[in-house]
């Protein structure tokens, strides 16, 4: 049998001490699953607390501490590792046509330091927990928090540069490693939006590094940088965290994006409609990103005049997602659609991504925000993004990918039923929280009125079954590792490079080295080929007999 | 694998040819300088918001610097870049042995720097103008009174965070300076390949830059306005 990544080298240290960016990408993929399950243990554990108008399971203390250790974890430790981790990680050097990334060595660093970082919040979680929220918004992270702080902003300041290193060798690797007559406007949507968040990464984590580096600094040294009784200002640390972590949001939801712009071509057998609006449309969303960190800020004492700017950059964004959206929608237009798992995703993620993408502009209109400010509709805003948006397109992407990041199929039926349970359990988790955050339910209490019970019940029964729908996949993937079909090259009738090896890719990608002579989602000549193929098979047949 | 047939011994796997090695090297080490530009980025926004709130204090403390002494500690700084410039230049022509002489030349004049730094930071300390509990302001001659004691604590919170920072990378500099000496001396160099010298070559560099804005920002707020 042919040797390919995976059974090439099979002890620990092969694994350990790989520079393979495929089987780094394989270490990323179990790393980020563990903290994704221990973030969503947390937000289960709380929803059940929400089932009840009074705080009958925690103490208000530990519901903080809940809601802290489900953000940092889905934040800094899943979402933002996600896509470009693992899927990022195994597919752009292929479907560039490369042998690897441009650096390997520190794309493994980049794994270390990540989980050298994910010690140091389960070392947090060890200590008690942190209870200022995923923000560590001071004074609540440097006066008024006798937990676990430091070790937790520790913790993302180290998973920070862990991206940073994935965010260089992206970008490198885009510029130097292209295969002969792989031109910028060939690239697939997928490497276009991993470029585009490398870009966000290399220039907005460094910032959160010093954030949180300033604010370590407050709290050990007792310095007064962000104290006003010792002349600091704490709303310069919120200016500085969200300088960081709104462009965070489209370091999220970016790749994402990309995922979808390859599934969506597949599902239709199409080229992606308007193939330069959808690839300068990711690095607009990148641009505009770093200008409207402002809007996160409009009741906090920022000045009127900033808060119309923000507010209106803030509506701009709304102008490259569309694009995005109408354009995936246009492919799908007279597509020949398949209906699988990816498929479903796909139209998961365009349901979910509208609403969310639409609620943003309510949030962006100072006059609304004032009202929603801190609600439960932010909440769910941000869950349609983030969740909506981000996780269903990083599921789509690892059905869509696994037969060939493992060389076996997952059962279809299961893959669409999760597909369905994700998009039902979610909506009806955070639909209602829309509503609980219009009516003024605020967020991040542990015990709410009488009155919004009903609208609880129904989104903590979401949340039930939204875990079903996260813990099926893992199930089946599993058992596809054994026993599932083994797959062919190109299950889908996929157009891309990372199609043309074989499943799963031996350790330098591809057994000769390609050269590219056609566009991107060239799958009209790719149908037409085919059936040419199946002809002339058909014609040879009765020869034979 | 066809593009491996010419093979040299410096080219990594994943690489076509040297070239394609040596200008992926280049094009990472300016993303990273981009970091760390993105991460003093941060700090400056704080230091202007600060300096801008507390101008006349900010000035006070920053008259209690010893100016002289961090104007020769620039001069040593540039220096060391022009010495590391010329051993890129020497690794560039294949000149070995004055590649490992600016090498050395160049970590003296860093470790001279925070030898003057460290010196400076222990006369801080014996004033007692290290923030914290330890914190004590008493005005010298011909700087102005000042009231507000805690915006004056706070400019040495950010002197102290600043040059701190700095010195850091200049720590990092001279492990990378020791790194490449070594590497000089097994002969790993050569006019074909001398990369990693260029690299840290443009990395000793920015920490030099960092500098020269930090002296300015740091020691010299309003000294033109002689009291």
């Amino acid at each position: 049998m042919k040797t390919n990544y995976l059974t090439n080298g099979q002890t620990v240290a092969s694994w350990l001490l790989t520079g393979d960016h495929k089987r780094i990408a394989i270490l990323y993929l179990i790393s980020i699953t563990l903290f994704f399950f221990v973030g969503g243990f947390a937000a289960l554990l709380f929803r059940l607390e929400l089932l009840t108008p009074k705080g009958d399971m925690f103490l208000p203390e530990e519901y903080n501490r809940l809601f802290t250790l489900h953000g940092v974890m889905m934040v800094f430790f899943f979402m933002v590792p996600s896509v470009p981790a693992v899927l990022g990680n195994f597919l752009l050097p292929i479907m560039i046509g490369a042998r690897d990334l441009a650096f390997p060595k520190l794309n493994l660093a980049s794994y270390y330091i990540y989980l050298l970082a994910g010690i140091c919040a389960v070392v947090a979680l060890v200590q008690g927990g942190v209870d200022t929220g995923w923000t560590f918004y001071t004074p609540y992270s440097s006066t008024y928090s006798n937990t676990a702080v430091t070790a937790a902003a520790l913790g993302v300041f180290i998973a920070g540069f862990s991206s940073i290193l994935t965010g260089l060798n992206f970008i490198v690797t885009t510029h130097t490693m292209r295969a002969p007559g792989m031109t910028w406007f060939r690239l697939p949507l997928f490497v276009w939006a991993q470029y585009a968040t490398s870009l966000i990464i290399i220039l907005g984590t460094p910032v959160l590094a010093i954030t949180v580096l300033l604010l370590g600094l407050e709290r050990i040294f007792g310095v007064g940088i962000f104290d006003p009784r010792l002349g600091g200002d704490p709303v310069l640390f919120q200016h500085l965290f969200w300088f960081y972590s709104h462009p965070a949001v489209y370091i999220m939801v970016l790749p994402s994006m990309g995922v979808i712009s390859e599934l969506v071509a597949c599902s239709s057998q199409k080229k992606v409609f308007g193939y330069e609006f959808v690839a300068f449309s990711s690095l607009a969303i990148a641009v505009l990103g770093f200008l409207v960190w402002g809007h996160h800020m409009f009741v906090t004492g920022q000045s009127m005049y900033a808060g119309f700017v923000f507010s209106f950059i803030s509506m701009l964004v709304a102008i490259p997602s569309a694009i995005k959206v109408f354009n995936w929608t246009a492919t799908i237009y007279k597509g020949s659609v398949v209906w699988n798992t990816a498929t479903l995703y796909v139209l998961g993620f365009l349901g979910l991504f509208t609403i969310g993408g639409l609620t943003g502009l309510f949030l962006a209109t100072i006059a609304v925000d004032v009202h929603l400010h801190d609600t439960y509709f932010v909440v769910a805003h941000f869950h349609y993004i983030m969740v909506g948006g981000s996780v269903m397109g990083y599921l789509g992407g690892i059905h869509f990918w696994w037969p060939k990041m493992t060389g076996r199929m997952f059962p279809e039926f299961f893959g669409k039923l999760s597909a369905l349970l994700v998009f039902v359990g979610f909506n009806l988790t955070f639909f209602p929280q829309f509503v609980l955050g219009y009516l003024g339910m605020p967020r991040r209490y542990h015990a709410y009125p009488d009155e919004f019970q009903m609208l609880n019940v129904l989104s903590t029964a979401g949340a039930s079954v939204l875990g079903l729908g996260y813990v099926l996949p893992l199930i089946y993937l599993l058992w596809s590792l054994k026993y599932g079909k083994k797959a062919p090259d190109n299950p889908w009738h996929a157009y891309g490079l990372e199609w043309e090896t074989s499943s799963p890719p031996p350790t330098f990608n591809f057994d000769v080295m390609p050269v590219v002579t056609r566009p991107a989602y060239d799958y009209d000549t790719e149908a037409i080929e085919r059936q040419v193929e199946a002809e002339s098979i058909a014609v040879k047949k009765p020869e034979v007999e | 694998m066809s593009s491996h047939a010419a093979h040299s011994p410096y080219l990594r796997h994943q690489f076509d040819d040297l070239p394609q090695q040596r200008e992926s090297a280049a094009l990472g080490m300016w993303a990273f300088l981009v970091t760390e530009v993105m991460f003093f980025g941060g700090i400056f926004g704080a230091y202007t918001l600060y300096r801008h709130w507390y101008f006349p204090e900010w000035d006070a403390a920053s008259r209690q610097l010893d100016h002289y002494l961090g104007a020769f500690n620039t001069f040593v700084l540039l220096t060391s870049s022009l010495t590391m410039a010329f051993a890129v230049d020497a690794a560039a022509s294949g000149k070995i042995p004055a590649l490992k002489r600016n090498i050395l030349l160049t970590l003296i004049l860093g470790v001279t720097f925070v030898g003057i730094k460290m010196y400076e930071y222990y006369t801080k300390w014996e004033h007692g103008l290290v923030p914290g509990s330890g914190f004590h302001w008493h005005p010298i001659p011909g700087t102005p009174e000042i009231t507000n004691i805690n915006a004056a604590e706070l400019f040495y919170v950010f002197y102290f965070t600043m040059t701190g920072i700095h010195a850091f990378h200049m720590l990092i500099g001279f492990g990378l300076l020791i790194t490449l000496y070594i590497q000089a001396k097994l002969g790993k160099f050569s006019a074909e390949y001398y990369t990693p010298v260029e690299m840290i070559g443009l990395y000793w560099h920015l920490v030099d830059i960092l500098w020269v804005f930090l002296f300015p920002l740091l020691y010299l707020i309003d000294r033109n306005v002689v009291l």
